[in-house]
């Protein structure tokens, strides 16, 4: 346990005292200062609409602006925040020529893995809750509105799961720079990877759904191939964790919306459950929705720091 | 085993793919001694080590360091056993102090004593004026002593030292082969000298060992190695005579 905790203390001083942190938070908040003022200029021009929603605080990360919204953000680039902590923390040890050092110490080697991750989630957490925090108090400051106490609730859910997320691909590139000896090898590969799975899954799924159930706007295609062509898209773009992580937070941060697939694939009785119930989800309710969400995102984490494990505590350690 | 045997090795054995870096290695090694491990560049004496501590896998063999598998006791080995590696490296932005307090943090040592501790050390090896230098600014063989250091701080009763006094100036290297010594008879510390330099090896250790192809070719104290090899003489060998002798026969 001392071990552990006499790493993740190293490597938390290492991220706060570097400058990839502060340009990572420089550009953080730059890029939240900007779609947290566009959305906030987007709402002002829209109040007449603004007095009909009951949870407008929340639009201030949901609503697109200009560009993207705060949850598209994260959503697309949180995982590069990830990666960035990460894609060197084995392998720059390893060539530094501290590693043999370090596992020559008495501790446990997944110590040096645990303590490594935690420290970097940690980073993550510090970010994030002030990227949240700066919007906030922007939009209070900008269109005068005050969060309430669900509203409170949903963003701290929020930055639970964005947490989770940019968890994930910190494992991801933890593994990573295990497995490459090379720094530059690991952070292409980890930036690969994340390309392959936010980009081409989506285009993939489409390829697929296509391919068994070609759906063709201009011809007359049967409802059910529309339907069947829909579920494959959706179900195959699972595979991509933005994509889960999109539905998840979609939900938690929009109460209106009661389920994560699209209005065509709802079963009969979420059909039914939407047209008899206006209201509103309750916070349970909605984490009830996004609750296999959740646990996928952590499955496929856990999965990644069992594959780290595996090839860490085997490996042959010369450096 | 003999009761004062600290280190064995049975068998002990590394293949990468076809290739035997270490084979069929039997050593011995008593409390209190230290140890001359030679052999030419490529010998198998670095793969030895990390053996020893459990930090690759054996392909065959058993080791036994205290009678405990590096393996499966790797913590406890771990405690008893400092390694200096041959090219060991550093946390170039912190300093001297900082870099010692790190490495008592993960023996677990207590705070309060860490600094006593620490100034002692840096008493010991003579970087008490370059205490608060950033590594990154150290000369080589200022690194080389605050390695030292950084084994000596959790008070370990084995030291593995691959190439020592490599690089390092010949009065410099005489003064750590000297602390090393002083060491061994101090605190009764059993030390594994891997070297390349027969001078400092014979300066100091009891036994030696001569490792070639992977293979230990002959082991025992430099007097009873010179009987083997030149009979009973007058004459005394040095260690270098000896060694080139063995690496012709192979
Ligand atoms: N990862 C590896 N894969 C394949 N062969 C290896 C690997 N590591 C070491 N070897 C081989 O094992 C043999 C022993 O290497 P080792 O480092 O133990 O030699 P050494 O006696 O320490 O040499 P030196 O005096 O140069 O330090 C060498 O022939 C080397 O090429
Ligand atoms: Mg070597």
């Amino acid at each position: 346990m001392s071990g552990l905790f006499a790493v993740f203390k190293k490597e938390l001083c290492d991220h706060f005292s570097s400058y990839r942190f502060v340009i990572l938070f420089a550009l953080i908040a730059m890029v939240s200062f900007i779609t947290s003022y566009m959305a906030g200029i987007h709402m002002k021009e829209n109040l007449e609409a603004l007095a009909k929603t009951r949870f407008p605080f929340l639009m201030l990360f949901s609503s697109p602006g200009a560009l993207f919204s705060m949850i598209q953000f994260v959503a697309f680039f949180g995982p590069l925040i990830g990666l960035i902590l990460g894609f060197d923390s084995i392998n720059r040890e390893r060539a530094q020529g501290t590693l043999v050092k370090l596992v020559s110490q008495p501790i446990y080697r997944d110590a040096v893995i645990n303590g490594k991750f935690l420290a970097g989630v940690a980073t993550i957490s510090v970010l994030l809750t002030s990227i949240v925090l700066v919007i906030s108090g922007f939009g209070l400051a900008l269109v005068g509105v005050v969060p309430g106490i669900e509203e409170i609730w949903r963003l701290l859910v929020y930055l639970l799961i964005s947490i989770f997320y940019i968890s994930f691909w910190l494992g991801i590139s933890i593994l990573f720079s295990i497995f490459f000896k090379g720094i530059a090898t690991s952070a292409l590969a980890s930036v690969a990877l994340w390309i392959f799975l936010s980009f081409f899954i989506s285009l993939g799924a489409e390829v697929a759904a296509n391919a068994v159930a070609p759906a063709d706007s201009q011809n007359q295609t049967k409802p059910e191939i529309i339907v069947k062509n829909m579920r494959i898209k959706e179900t195959v773009s699972l595979i991509s964790p933005m994509v889960l992580y999109s539905k998840a937070t979609e939900i938690i941060i929009d109460p209106m919306r009661k389920t994560t697939g699209s209005i065509i694939m709802m079963g009969p009785m979420e059909e039914l459950l939407s047209s008899r119930f206006q209201n509103p989800l309750t916070l349970g309710q909605s984490m009830i929705v996004v609750f296999p969400h959740m646990t996928a995102l952590i499955a496929i984490t856990l999965i990644c720091f069992a594959i780290s494990y595996l090839v860490f505590l085997k490996q042959e350690i010369r450096t | 085993m003999d009761a004062d045997t600290i280190i064995e090795t049975v068998n002990l054995t590394k293949k990468y793919n076809q290739y035997e870096a270490v084979s069929n290695l039997n050593l011995k090694v008593k409390e209190g001694e230290i140890f001359g491990f030679l052999g030419p560049n490529g010998a198998g004496k670095t793969t030895t080590l990390l053996m020893l501590l459990g930090l690759s896998q054996p392909s065959g063999g058993s080791v036994k360091i205290c009678g405990l598998d590096p393996l499966r006791k790797a913590k406890e080995v771990k405690r008893i056993v400092g390694y200096l590696p041959e090219n060991v490296g550093f946390y170039e932005d912190l300093d001297a102090v900082q870099s010692l307090e790190y490495v008592a943090s993960l023996n677990g040592i207590q705070k309060n004593k860490t600094e006593e501790k620490i100034n002692e050390l840096l008493e010991l090896v003579g970087l008490v004026q370059d205490a608060h230098k950033k590594v990154g600014a150290f000369s080589r063989g200022m690194k080389q002593r605050l390695g030292i250091a950084e084994v000596l701080i959790k008070e370990p009763s084995i030291l593995f030292l691959d190439e020592l006094t490599l690089g390092l100036d010949p009065e410099g290297a005489l003064r750590l082969i000297d602390l090393i010594h002083s060491l061994n008879q101090d605190k009764k510390i059993t030390v594994l000298l891997c070297s390349h330099n027969l001078h400092q090896v014979q300066r100091i250790s009891n036994r030696v060992g001569i490792m070639i192809n992977g293979k230990m070719v002959a082991e025992g104290t430099i007097t009873s190695l010179a009987k083997e090899k030149f009979g009973v003489g007058e004459k005394e060998y040095s260690l270098e005579e000896i060694y080139m002798e063995y690496f012709q026969e192979v």
